[in-house]
């Protein structure tokens, strides 16, 4: 009986695996583009890579494959979210980021105690309570129903600048004075947690985009002299490239960070922070952009360009770097999460932003006093942003990788 | 294989002199040093500071000569002493990287042994719940900020008080304690930050076995293997996985890189007195041999990884010869 079984799960297993394998292959002949680590994506790939794409640009095929790929574009519509957000940050927050409300520290959020509807239970426009402090030392607090104050409308406020070019005092929302709304909670000196994210987008989510733009163009340029000159120039960049590669980044970050001293304004601070990601950022770059130019500088048409009696700087900016451009938006795009994390993981070591100024690492600091972090666990919303804004990313890299994926460019 | 190890060691000599000299020089053109706060005090002398500013070579400012200071007494295996704490370095440094390897050691086991079953369960499995599942996770662990897991699994320990927020072992009634209780006690000290520590990379490794794995199991041998009327184990574990692993392996050496790396932080915040907290005390203070001791064991330590992944890579796959 149980050689019977023992033979029957012998015939039967290799089966079933037989059918999973096949599906594979199946799945990997019809749908090239489709990296097998991405489930998500769905639809018929294989139509991109077909005759109609004739005449069509590589790019604007990248876009079409790009659209069909849900988990993409979600990662991209959140990013556009997020940094609308961190541009208007002005105009949707109620307050300034460092509006202080002595009487309201650690007060919770507010986004659970929006009334919609009266105490006799018709809906009313969104209304928040009066807040009475009732315990100074616990930071507890109860609503005063006596005094009512509607959430209203482009309300004036704060000054604020958009884009340094706008000034303006008009708020999307706000309520009237003595009253307060903190939709995400309040910090240590009261200061209004949604409207810090808002600004800490603008620190934070920047960083990421010029970081990579810096780190990029060195990491290209670095690249394309090592891969086209060869030799010496190849040899010394390649080394150099391969210590910052060994270098253990955080802590290299901090030392590097020790050098330019303290008491900085928070624009140097914020310039130092890019200068120092993209030291150590641009050296993964450079290495493979270094290895596409190898074989990219063998073409014809380099050799034509050389010929025609032009500059080594023009042939590798105009004839040879266009080509890695696909592969370079890709991985910019994934490296994007390396530099908003640095900037967290700086200013939450106290060596990045500082106080006033909001950035979402500098807000996490709060959080690392673990009495506010068990009692006023609101103080981790920069966290959650710091999260999606991750998540985003990779998403859309992702998604980018799979698009650009040249075997399906038809 | 001896000439393969002599060779890989003796590559690795001209990297921790690059990395050892911008560490000195960037700590030698950053602006004070630890004097500065004894210079305050009006009680010693400025004699005495003088003396100690030659004891120290705090007086020169040109990065070659301080640099050979410090390099030559290290040599000798002499990385000086601490400013502050007043002994040598080496007495301090010694047991933070143990502490740093406990817990690197500790999350590499907990991500490599996760990543692997999963990854090949998902390969395997592809497009079932298990593999949605390992998707949700990876992606999860590649994008969550250890800043803010740290910060969420302190918050867990605090209102469960299942764990401990923080230290590495309970500092309080230690001395008191079996043998056998310590070692439980640091376990459970240690279960909150290796998951964070260890969930990030996980991820990673998670994906690149599945890929490895899909990628495996479509090749021909797999289908002849299957032909031939193996068992579905037997075709998985033998004749797939161990194929399917051999990238991977390349990847432990960037892993502890990034372990080592990545603990900064985690420790950090669970207030782990490892080399992460210690170069960054030793930064605030200004205390520069800490600081150079320590970033000359992390660059050991990350050669040694490397070093360590070849020499697996040349035992999985035999068609790899170290010479």
């Amino acid at each position: 009986m149980t050689e019977r079984l023992t033979r029957d799960k012998e015939t039967n297993a290799p089966d079933a695996i037989g059918r999973a394998a096949g599906e594979e292959r199946n799945l990997d002949e019809r749908n090239l583009s489709v990296a097998p680590d991405l489930p998500a994506v769905t639809g018929d790939e294989g139509a991109a890579a077909g005759p109609q794409n004739r005449g069509r640009s590589p790019s604007r095929i990248i876009w079409l494959k790009l659209r069909r790929n849900r988990t993409a574009m979600f990662g991209l519509y959140t990013l556009i979210v997020l940094y609308g957000a961190a541009i208007l940050a002005g105009f949707l927050s109620p307050y300034s980021y460092s509006t202080l409300t002595t009487d309201a520290p650690f007060h919770p959020p507010m986004l659970t105690t929006l009334r919609l509807f009266d105490e006799q239970g018709r809906l009313s426009r969104p209304f928040v309570y009066g807040i009475t402090a009732e315990d100074v030392q616990l930071k507890t607090y109860s609503e005063d129903l006596t005094r009512k104050y509607p959430i209203k409308f482009f309300v004036r406020g704060d000054e604020y600048h958009i884009l340094w070019l706008i000034r303006s005092d008009i708020h999307l929302f706000g309520v009237d004075r003595p009253g307060r709304i903190f939709l995400f909670g309040s910090d240590l000196q009261g200061r209004d947690i949604f409207s810090r994210v808002l600004y800490g987008a603008q620190v934070s989510l920047s960083i990421g985009i010029i970081g990579i733009i810096i780190s990029t163009v060195i990491g290209m340029l670095v690249g394309g002299a090592a891969g086209y000159f060869g030799g010496a120039i190849d040899f010394l960049l390649m080394r150099s490239v391969e210590v910052l590669l060994a270098l253990p980044s955080l802590y290299f970050i901090l030392i590097m960070r020790q050098m330019f001293g303290q008491g900085l304004s928070s624009t140097q601070v914020y310039l130092i922070i890019v200068i120092v990601l993209a030291f150590i950022g641009w050296a993964t770059q450079a290495r493979v952009i270094r290895g596409m130019v190898l074989s990219i500088k063998e073409h014809e048409y380099v050799i034509a360009a050389h010929a025609l009696g032009y500059t080594s700087f023009r042939i590798i900016v105009r004839h040879v770097l266009p080509n890695t451009l696909s592969f370079v938006i890709v991985t910019a795009t994934l490296s994007v999460p390396f530099y908003i994390l640095g900037e967290v993981a700086l200013s939450f070591l106290g060596a990045g932003i500082q106080e006033p100024e909001a950035s979402w690492g500098n807000m996490l600091i709060a959080a690392n006093t673990s009495r506010y972090l068990s009692d006023f666990p609101w103080v981790l919303t920069p966290g959650f942003f710091i999260f999606i804004a991750v998540m985003a990313w990779n998403f859309l890299g992702d998604g980018l990788r799979d698009a650009a994926d040249p075997r399906t460019l038809g | 294989m001896r000439t393969f190890l002599i060779r890989r060691l003796l590559a690795a000599i001209p990297l921790l002199i690059a990395v050892t000299f911008i560490t000195n020089a960037m700590l030698v053109l950053s602006p004070g040093n630890y004097l500065d706060t004894i210079k305050l005090n009006p009680n010693i002398s400025p004699d005495y500071i003088a003396h100690l500013e030659r004891l120290y070579h705090l007086d020169s400012d040109n990065v070659f000569e301080r640099y050979w200071y410090w390099f030559w007494p290290a040599l000798r295996g002499d990385f000086g002493y601490s400013f502050l704490y007043n002994q040598p370095v080496w007495e301090m440094i010694g047991e933070r990287v143990a502490n740093t390897l406990l817990l690197t050691g500790s999350a590499l086991l907990f991500s490599w042994g996760l990543a692997i079953p999963l990854g090949v369960m998902a390969g395997v499995y592809r497009n079932r719940w298990i593999d949605k599942l390992c998707s949700f996770i990876s992606f999860f662990g590649l994008s969550i900020p250890s800043v803010f897991f740290s910060l969420l699994m302190i918050l867990f320990a605090a209102k469960t008080g299942w764990f401990p927020v923080g230290g590495i072992h309970n500092q309080a009634i230690w001395d008191l304690m079996t043998p056998w209780e310590k070692f439980t006690d640091s376990l459970h000290h240690l279960v909150l930050p290796t998951i964070v520590l260890g969930t990030i990379g996980m991820a990673q490794y998670m994906r690149q076995m599945r890929s490895e794995m899909i990628e495996t199991l479509s090749q021909d041998y797999i289908r002849t293997a299957r032909a031939k009327g193996l068992s579905r184990g037997r075709v998985v574990f033998r004749h797939a996985l161990l194929n399917a692993i051999n990238p991977l392996v390349t990847l432990f050496g960037f892993s502890l890189a990034y372990l080592l790396a990545g603990a900064l932080i985690t420790e950090f915040v669970f207030g782990w007195p490892g080399l992460g907290t210690t170069v960054y005390e030793a930064l605030r203070d200004e205390d520069e041999p800490v600081v150079m001791a320590a970033v000359t064991m992390l660059v050991l330590m990350l050669v040694i990884g490397n070093l360590i992944a070849d020499l697996l890579l040349a035992i999985i796959d035999p068609r790899i010869r170290l010479e």
